[in-house]
């Protein structure tokens, strides 16, 4: 099925399989949030350093199913190294991605018109989701999470 | 083709559901999650348009001929509803309720907000859904009673080792026939022996096992046992909560409003007779009309022929799927013999259970992937989710088939 493998497309398998900046921050000056998607039990932990306005570092740890998995991973590498400012602009550009309308989808495949997909670089892998409603919750874990992270902080 | 060793004429069951005529992105439905909510036949929806287009009225009310005949039809189902479960005094130990969720909710709230108090034992197993768990937590935290917990065999069946331990000095044990992860059937009748033994009553959550193996509260020797009916081939918004008629009869009522008093002053009520006690407000009218005709409908079959067929087609589910994956899929549960229920719960090793049920899905196999509000049994296996595929009557060999077909191209597409 179309669908399906555009759901499953390779960045997105190999985000699955071999997750990037896995693991925790310990130390005292990172920053911690935890998210959980209480329908399916996935959890995720998001630790990060904030240096100068810049999200210098950042891991990710927890479990759950490949789209909340890969798409956490692919968030981490594009957010690291970025200022803060940049940091917000892709989260709200990730989050207009996965609220397109459905008259849009409805509409056959009309690209959404807000999301540049060029910006949006390997994280434009996860818009098939789009076309599953039940897995939105799965790709947006971890930037609600992140997003929870630098609310926190107020950042 | 879809039949299995006759027991059951799988082929002219489905014809009586019409749902299952539907494709689903092209396939032939599978529908593998009736533990979750069974299909109606096309009976128990035509007895509900039935009563809608030439009876409805409300109950307990109304003198005239359309009313007394809505009464007789809901006071029927109350009948059926007990003959099918062996209760020997159906009009008096049968309580409607929306689900199994608030059959133990009232079950809770009344008997164990009457009987039950600081330090009080209420035994569960790790096994429970959360709604044989969580009203009881309730009352743990408002009365301060308290819950032990009954373990697992390394079959995953209930360990009865630590029973008598467990019941010594128990007020009750409220425990599930089945459990709706495992599969697990556990011996109600010894367990309400032991109970009485120890001097505690049993409550049987039932949501699973009332509609797929034979029930008799009296040879079990059952106090309390709730189910749903949108599991048993019924409509939802309808359950039961069944209680012996002498332990009913001293309940205080649960919620309050019309239909469940005698009398209502200014500065007090008095309560009806049980079960009506139990029944504030409206009650699912259509929707008791819609069961009973559902129990008729598995009489007609006969519980025991669809036990029968539901055993072997989980037998050869077990062995189909034990040359999925090369030793990657586990199956959460015993293995299939008398003591085990048509649920499959699935783990593959490397794929997550929603990208299985995700991937089942585009090839019309409808199973449910989760934590199937058993959080605790689910942190006693080890794992965070699984895909459950569960059976009804009108599952074949060739569901189970196309689950085999459609998680080997899971492990596929992961590999
Ligand atoms: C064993 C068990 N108990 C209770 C329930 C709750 O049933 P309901 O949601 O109909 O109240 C279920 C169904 O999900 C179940 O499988």
């Amino acid at each position: 099925m179309a669908d399906l493998e555009e759901l499953y497309r390779e960045i997105i398998l190999d985000h699955y399989r071999s997750p990037r900046n896995r693991g925790e921050l310990t130390d005292e000056a990172a920053l911690r949030a935890e998210g959980f998607n209480p329908l399916c039990g996935d959890e995720i932990l998001i630790t990060l350093h904030v240096d100068h306005g810049v999200l210098s570092d950042i891991k990710i740890s927890g479990q759950g199913c490949s789209i909340s998995q890969s798409s956490a991973s692919l968030m981490s590498a594009a957010v690291k190294g970025k200022s803060l400012d940049e940091v917000r602009q892709i989260i709200a550009t990730f989050k207009t991605l996965m609220t397109v309308h459905e008259a849009q989808l409805e509409d056959g495949d009309a690209e959404p018109e807000a999301v540049d997909l060029r910006k949006l670089g390997e994280l434009a892998a996860l818009q098939g989701v789009v076309k599953f409603p039940m897995r939105i919750k799965c790709a947006t874990l971890g930037w609600n999470t992140l997003t929870q992270c630098l609310d926190d902080a107020s950042l | 083709m879809a039949t299995v060793s006759g027991t059951l004429d799988v082929n002219a069951i489905r014809r009586d559901f019409p749902l299952l005529e539907r494709q689903s992105h092209g396939h032939r439905l599978s529908y593998l999650d009736s533990g979750a909510s069974s299909l109606p036949p096309h009976a128990v929806v035509e007895a509900m348009a039935t009563y809608y287009e030439t009876t409805h009225a409300n109950v307990h009310r109304g003198v005239y001929e359309t009313a007394e005949e809505a009464t007789r039809l809901y006071e029927d189902a109350r009948r059926t509803v007990g003959r099918f479960l062996g209760a020997s005094h159906p009009t008096r130990e049968i309580a409607f309720t929306k689900n199994t969720t608030e059959a133990i909710n009232l079950l809770a709230h009344s008997w164990g907000g009457a009987n039950l108090g600081e330090g009080d034992v209420v035994v569960l197993s790790i096994m429970e859904h959360h709604a044989n768990i969580v009203p009881w937590q309730m009352l743990a935290a408002a009365k301060g009673i308290e819950l032990r917990w009954l373990g697992l065999t390394d079959e995953l069946r209930l360990d009865l080792d630590g029973l008598d331990e467990a019941l010594d000095g128990a007020k009750l044990l409220s425990i599930t026939a089945m459990s709706n992860v495992l599969g697990t059937i556990n011996p109600i009748g010894d367990l309400a022996r032991a109970a009485h033994d120890a001097g505690a009553l049993i409550h049987v959550d039932g949501a699973q096992a009332v509609p797929h193996l034979p029930t008799d509260v009296v040879a079990s020797e059952l106090d309390f046992l709730s189910f749903s009916g949108h599991k048993m081939l019924g409509p939802t918004g309808i359950g039961v909560l069944y209680g012996k008629a002498e332990l009913l009869a001293a309940m205080p009522p649960f919620l309050g409003g019309g239909g469940m008093i005698l009398d209502v002053r200014t500065d007090r009520f008095t309560a009806a007779e049980a079960p009506q006690r139990f029944e504030a407000g409206t009650p699912p009218i259509a929707e008791a009309v819609g069961l009973a005709e559902a129990v008729r409908y598995i009489d007609s079959i006969g519980i025991t022929s669809i036990r029968a067929h539901e055993l072997e087609l989980t037998s050869y589910a077990l062995d189909a799927l034990d040359g999925v994956a090369n030793g990657h899929l586990t199956v959460h549960g015993p293995p299939a013999g008398p003591d085990r229920g048509g649920v499959l719960s699935i783990t593959l090793d490397d794929v997550h259970a929603h990208d299985v049920a995700q991937i089942l899905d585009s090839v019309g196999v409808c199973v449910r992937p989760g934590h199937h509000c058993a959080k605790p049994l689910m942190r006693h296996l080890g794992v965070q989710a699984t895909a459950r595929a569960s059976f009804g009557l009108y599952n074949g060999t060739d569901d189970v088939d196309a689950l085999v077909e459609g998680l080997e191209q899971a492990t596929t597409l992961f590999g």
